[in-house]
């Protein structure tokens, strides 16, 4: 996102040029502009951005969808929300995953990318650990298994009678472990669903790092190795303030993600979980419009939820700028 | 400049071949290694495990999430593909996403060029349009999509379900293609309407050939955005024989309270892995140089 906004702003320059080039209009220009901006723009507008605006009118109305019945009702439904204690706790939650999913993602991410690229020998050339490609290669693997399928598969893995999870603790001497149902449990279902999303999402940010990393010229290592740092050093001071901006954009996406989280929590829990402790925005949201069909409280929901993840990513890009941001680092 | 380089490049050779791991090195690899390696147990454990389940009865998954099934039981795959409707799902799915994708890449290349390379009253309107349909949550639009969808005939059809991908698979695509279409060469274009090519010829026969290596890498995400993509089918495809496979599993799973048949659910589930897992391990070069491509600058 970031990098294609810079994008924008540098060609600037190439736009100007052709504009100076720009001829008269011929049928050739003007139906080659109609078709190719044409086209795809008009799907775009009508079944994405046309959406997104009646949902905020939508949300200002009580529609129960089946008829042509819109009572205005202004922001009564904010109210209605904001009173309401089960969606509380599921902004609460949705919360949540905000904080934790994308801190520890991107740590876990950082870490095992380090490893894979710096972690080789100290003498010699900067080179990352022998079998490099083979842990790349894996650890991939998640990120491209069917959010649904990921979602199956761990619910099975943690079922409290027959779940592999339960089978290695037991095995192992872990007796209270036996018939523990990890997503059925008020205290460990949110936890464990947040290990779960962390589990299809690692390997993807680690690639992205791993490619960031691999970016940073050699140099920059073997001076730092000249002057003495270590390989925690290196990677505290060095790797990760030149790859800042990936760090932010990988935080912003992940955030974003976590918001939604609908697949894997509705997968993982499809009713919300144990006392609500699953229970997130989208989920609420969904059941609101397609199951009860209050689709104007649902559109509210939908703005509340469009409103939070734009804070989120202004919050984001605002502590990024205030700590330091990228530019006086890599100059 | 070049000397220079050179000269780096061979001391350095030079002392690799030399060069002892130090006890240091040894320790940080070993840690290194050990961690790497819980990780990728941790990643493949669940997917053998899954597969090693998919041929097992389920009296078998019951009594033991270890023990090997005791005859590998095929027919879970046929129980899957049939009783379970995965094999109707399945064919859906490579309708939708095959539909889909080549039209969300011709028109997605054909906007971002427009976009990278012509000026036109409107410009940064469109820009911002396109980065509002990355910022902001589908959820959003959910809910009048539905009734988009339902006022012009097409709610839980794989027609509508098509446009809906291409919709929404296109900032993304855009984005991309832009950055791509706005690094190639001018002078081929020049060229090529200097020898009279109207904009359509270059378009076709000039500029889309000479972008296939980015048109490679964004419908290899683009195939698993839309093979995994879930909420949409959901919300606006909710006719049973209409099911694409994510929503089709999960259907079935969620059902599994009632009528049990675990093996089957493995082996759907191991059905629906694999054609994305092959893909990726095909184009697992491709797919990691696009990544790079993606975030260095």
């Amino acid at each position: 996102m970031t990098q294609a906004t810079n994008e924008v702003q540098s060609g600037s320059g190439v736009v100007a040029t052709a504009r100076r080039r720009r001829k008269k209009l011929t049928f050739d220009k003007v139906s080659f502009m109609a078709v190719f901006l044409g086209l795809p723009l008009v799907i775009y507008l009508v079944f994405v951005i046309s959406p997104f605006l009646q949902a905020i009118y939508y949300s200002m109305t009580s529609w129960s969808g089946f008829d042509n019945n819109m009572p205005f009702v202004g922001l009564d439904n904010y109210v209605k929300l904001f009173n309401d204690d089960i969606f509380m706790i599921s902004i609460r939650n949705s919360i949540t995953l905000a904080i934790f999913l994308p801190i520890i993602t991107v740590i876990l991410a950082l870490v095992l990318a380090t490893l894979v690229t710096i972690g080789g020998s100290s003498r010699g050339q900067i080179k990352g650990l022998k079998g490099a490609g083979f842990y790349r290669v894996i650890s991939f693997f998640p990120y491209v298994i069917p959010a649904v399928v990921i979602g199956i598969i761990w619910q099975q893995i943690l079922n409290p009678d027959n779940g592999l999870l339960n089978g290695i603790l037991t095995s192992i001497g872990i007796d209270s472990a036996k018939n523990f149902a990890w997503l059925g449990d008020p205290r460990t279902a949110m936890g464990a669903s947040i290990f779960v999303i962390v589990w299809g999402f690692v390997g993807f940010y680690m690639i992205l790092f791993i490619a960031a990393i691999k970016g940073i010229p050699a140099e920059t290592f073997e001076a730092a190795r000249i002057d003495g740092a270590g390989r925690l050093r290196t990677a505290v001071s060095i790797t990760i303030p030149l790859i800042r901006d990936n760090i932010q954009t990988a935080y912003v996406y992940m955030g974003i993600l976590a918001l939604d989280a609908f697949v894997y929590m509705s997968v993982l829990n499809s009713t919300g979980g144990p006392a609500n402790s699953t229970l997130v925005m989208a989920q609420k949201l969904f059941s609101t419009a397609f199951t009860k069909g209050q689709f104007g409280l649902a559109c509210a929901m939908g703005v509340v939820l469009a409103v939070i993840t734009l804070l989120f990513s202004a919050l984001v890009f605002l502590v990024n700028k205030l700590t330091g941001g990228s530019k006086d680092v890599s100059e | 400049m070049s000397v220079n380089t050179s000269k780096r490049v061979d001391t350095g050779a030079h002392v690799e071949r030399k060069a002892q791991d130090t006890k240091s090195d040894k320790v940080v690899a070993g840690v290194s290694h050990s961690m790497l390696a819980i990780w990728a147990l941790l990643v493949l454990i669940p997917l053998g495990w899954t597969l090693m389940s998919s041929f097992k009865t389920t009296s078998e998954i019951f009594s033991s999430p270890f023990s090997l099934p005791a005859d590998w039981k095929f027919e879970n795959y046929v129980n899957a593909w049939n009783t379970a409707g995965i094999g109707s799902y399945f064919f859906n799915t490579v309708i939708v996403v095959g539909f889909a994708l080549v039209i969300v890449m011709v028109l997605g290349a054909m906007c971002a060029y427009v976009l990278a390379r012509f000026v036109f009253p409107g410009y940064r309107a469109v820009y911002y349009l396109m980065l509002a349909g990355l910022t902001f949550p589908v959820f959003l639009a959910i809910v009048p999509l539905f009734f988009i969808l339902k006022n012009i005939g097409l709610l839980n059809t794989l027609p509508g379900l098509i446009i809906v991908y291409v919709a929404f698979a296109l900032p993304f695509t855009v984005f991309f293609l832009f950055s791509f279409f706005k690094a190639l060469p001018h002078e081929i274009a020049e060229a090529a309407q200097i020898d009279g090519a109207g904009e359509w010829r270059t378009f076709f026969q000039v500029m889309l050939p000479m972008a296939k290596p980015g048109l490679a890498s964004v419908a290899i995400f683009n195939f698993l955005g839309l093979w995994n993509q879930y909420l949409i089918p959901v919300a606006i495809n909710t006719r049973r024989e209409n099911y694409v496979l994510s929503q089709g599993i999960a259907a079935y799973a969620g059902q599994m309270g009632y009528a049990v048949d675990f093996g089957a659910l493995f082996a759907a589930a191991i059905i629906v892995v694999v054609p994305v897992l092959v893909m990726y391990i095909v184009f697992q070069r491709q797919l990691q140089g696009s990544v790079s491509a993606g975030t260095m600058k």
